[in-house]
């Protein structure tokens, strides 16, 4: 509408001038792009209003209805919500141990891309980091499976045996390796890619006059690095983060492949008994699922888009606020 | 040349010339490197009594890192040795990343090449029990299917990007569909798929379950990264090619058309490209709107339709008895998907970076 009121006025300053004609091709394509757009919103609603409708028979359904089907879980509590809290733990469990393996590791490498390594270098070495993103998941899951459980086999046992005093490492030592631990780890491999190429972005927006600055006062590397970069990145480390997070949480393929879950809550990362995560679920349940089974995946799945949405909104209001600030240079 | 009368003072070897005075010499990493190497693998070979290459390196890590940390503190001062410290630890935190990719490589390209042959790519898998078979069902519908998203999502994505671009700047819609847009780039895979699912379930009876769906799944994964990728090469192009085009009385539409479009547009193939290869190895979602079949199906319209990662998943988690051949398969599959991807990936990239519009900086 404010096009339609804005235009005129337009004409109006320059009326003297040879009145343009309405043109029906910007007609046209202005409806097009709008309308695209538009339907982006319609799309993104329609996710959520067809989740809901499907979900909507488990999330009314009698406590006896689920547990008629099996579905079970070590918690108190009784129905859809007793059988969902534990796999929604299980995704956040997971993502968690993800991200504190991940963002250590990305961090490193996004600085030693950004003010480490030979500048000729870097952008191949960039390069290089952005492969394991297109490594797809399936594949990733066979490698978890074959090669990474057996080879962490002997982790397990020692740290049990060794670190058992330590809570999370408790318990009986898992043989297979197919454990959350394991799990994590391989999320923790898929979401590098995605918070280093953030943070190497941020990283090489600090403004060039606050690092020589820094290092005309005598600062070693490290000291420009925690006093002039870290401070002016710490909302793009943040955001980065949120956003591996989101991914960490949505992840399906490689962590259905690798963990042997079971519907529980337990913080022993180590153990044959291990918490299963909403997306990993739904692959492993869907393709057996029948009538009220498949509402209650889909409620699950409507779980998990609630979780990442919240976790991405946040990630990008976060980057939005920074976005405003960033006058600096 | 203060500096001079300064260093023997703080120096504690008072023999050295000024300038590296109270620095460790250039060969001390190497030798320490070499050195921690041996004890940590001599330490694993104590600890375990067998070789292990693992430990070894991850021992000899710790060795090198506490021994080089001990002897900067010593001679070079705290404050250089943790920019000592620092430096080893970012070097190695890349050297750690790049351990994954190179297993990963390793053992697909170990593990697939044996079935890559030409029965893999010909034959389907029906009707075939224990060896033989192979994926030509599975890439047929790969094709089919992100084609079809393809043809969904790039121009929605292309209008879109044009909409952000050239008309909605500033404006609340705008910004509403630029922050769902973001929003949007993480919904997760397996929830597209569930949409598609019970979107084709209301619309054709529940259950249904065909290319079609697989292709809108993909497609609301998509769309976000063609819009992102195109706004941002049209943001680049220079005003000044509009304006010029304006000035010779030029509409609008036909602007955007003729100027800014195939100013841009090698970068917005590229964008399609790599926006192609992320959806390609997408697996979860094709699962559940698009199924599983042992047999080649090309229409869209009616039916099961088998994808490659589908495929590798699917004997990855099926296997018969003997289990070796369906294994061998699902590694050659992983591994044509990883070939797939990589090319498209360098196809986008070259694409991206020989034919850049020029941005007049």
């Amino acid at each position: 509408m404010s096009q339609q009121t804005q235009a005129p006025r337009d004409r109006g300053a320059h009326s003297d001038l040879i009145p343009s004609k309405p043109r029906v091709g910007d007609k046209v394509f202005t409806g097009l792009s709008t309308g695209s757009g538009i339907a982006i919103l319609v799309i993104l609603a329609a996710v959520a209003a067809f989740l809901l409708l499907r979900a909507f028979p488990a999330l009314t359904a009698s406590a006896d209805d689920i547990a008629a089907r099996g579905y079970t879980s070590n918690l108190p509590i009784e129905g859809f919500w007793g059988w969902v809290l534990p796999l929604a733990f299980g995704t956040i469990w997971a993502a968690i141990g993800a991200l504190a393996l991940a963002v250590p590791v990305s961090i490193g490498i996004a600085l030693f891309i950004s003010h480490y390594a030979p500048r000729r270098l870097a952008a191949t070495l960039g390069y290089i980091i952005d492969l394991l993103a297109a490594v797809p998941s399936v594949v990733f899951g066979l490698w978890g499976f074959f090669v990474l459980a057996p080879a962490l086999g002997p982790l397990h046992q020692w740290l049990t045996t060794y670190m058992g005093w330590f809570p999370l490492f408790s318990g009986q030592a898992s043989g297979t390796g197919r454990t959350i631990f394991t799990a994590s780890i391989v999320l923790a491999v898929m979401i590098l890619p995605i918070i280093t190429s953030l943070c190497r972005e941020v990283f090489l927006q600090t403004p060039k006059l606050h690092e020589e600055a820094s290092l005309a006062l005598g600062a070693t590397r490290w000291e420009m690095i925690t006093m002039a970069v870290f401070p002016f990145a710490r909302a793009g480390i943040v955001s980065a983060i949120m956003l591996g997070l989101g991914r960490a949480l949505g992840e399906t393929m490689a962590v259905a492949m690798i963990l042997s879950g079971q519907n529980r809550i337990s913080f022993e990362v180590l153990t044959a008994q291990n918490p299963n995560t909403i997306a990993a679920n739904i692959a492993l349940s869907f393709p057996e699922a029948y009538d009220l089974k498949i509402n209650q995946l889909i409620a699950s799945g409507l779980v998990l888009f609630i979780i990442t949405l919240a976790v991405n909104m946040f990630a990008r209001w976060i980057v939005s606020r920074r976005a405003a600030f960033s006058g600096a240079n | 040349m203060s500096t001079a009368t300064l260093t023997p003072k703080r120096s504690s070897a008072p023999d050295s010339s000024s300038l590296t005075a109270g620095q460790l010499p250039g060969w001390t990493t190497w030798v320490v490197g070499l050195a921690s190497l041996a004890v940590g693998f001599l330490a694993a070979w104590l600890l375990t009594s067998s070789f292990s290459i693992g430990l070894g390196v991850a021992l000899a890590a710790v060795v090198f890192l506490v021994a080089m940390h001990i002897a900067s503190l010593t001679v070079e001062g705290g404050r250089r040795a943790a920019d000592r410290l620092a430096k080893h630890i970012v070097i190695g935190m890349f050297l750690l990343a790049l351990l994954p990719l190179i297993s990963v490589t390793v053992t697909a390209v170990g593990n697939g090449i044996s079935r890559l042959d030409p029965g893999f790519f010909g034959n389907s898998m029906r009707n075939v029990v224990g060896a033989g078979g192979g994926a030509a069902h599975a890439i047929w519908g790969t094709l089919i299917i992100t084609g079809i998203a393809m043809l969904i999502s790039v121009p929605i994505g292309l209008l879109t990007a044009v909409y952000l671009a050239e008309y909605g700047q500033g404006k609340p819609l705008a910004r509403s569909i630029t922050f769902f847009v973001d929003v949007m780039t993480g919904i997760p895979s397996i929830v597209a798929g569930l949409f598609a699912y019970a979107l084709f379930g209301v619309l054709f009876g529940i259950g249904t379950v065909n290319g079609f769906a697989g292709a809108v799944a993909l497609s609301v994964l998509m769309i976000p990264v063609v819009v992102r990728s195109t706004e941002e090469l049209l943001r680049i192009v220079p005003n000044e090619l509009r304006e010029a085009s304006y000035a010779l009385g030029v509409p609008k539409w036909k602007t955007i058309m003729r100027i800014v479009i195939p100013t841009a547009i090698s970068g917005i193939v590229a964008g399609v490209i790599l926006a192609l290869a992320r959806i390609i190895g997408e697996t979860a979602p094709l699962m559940i709107a698009a199924g599983f079949t042992q047999s080649l199906n090309t229409n869209p319209g009616s039916g099961a339709m088998m994808t490659l990662p589908v495929f590798v998943y699917d004997q990855y988690a099926r296997p018969g008895i003997p289990r070796e051949p369906y294994w061998d398969r699902a590694w050659a599959g992983a591994l044509t998907l990883i070939l797939i991807v990589m090319l498209l990936n360098l196809v986008g990239r070259l694409i991206a970076k020989r034919f850049a519009p020029k941005t007049g900086r």
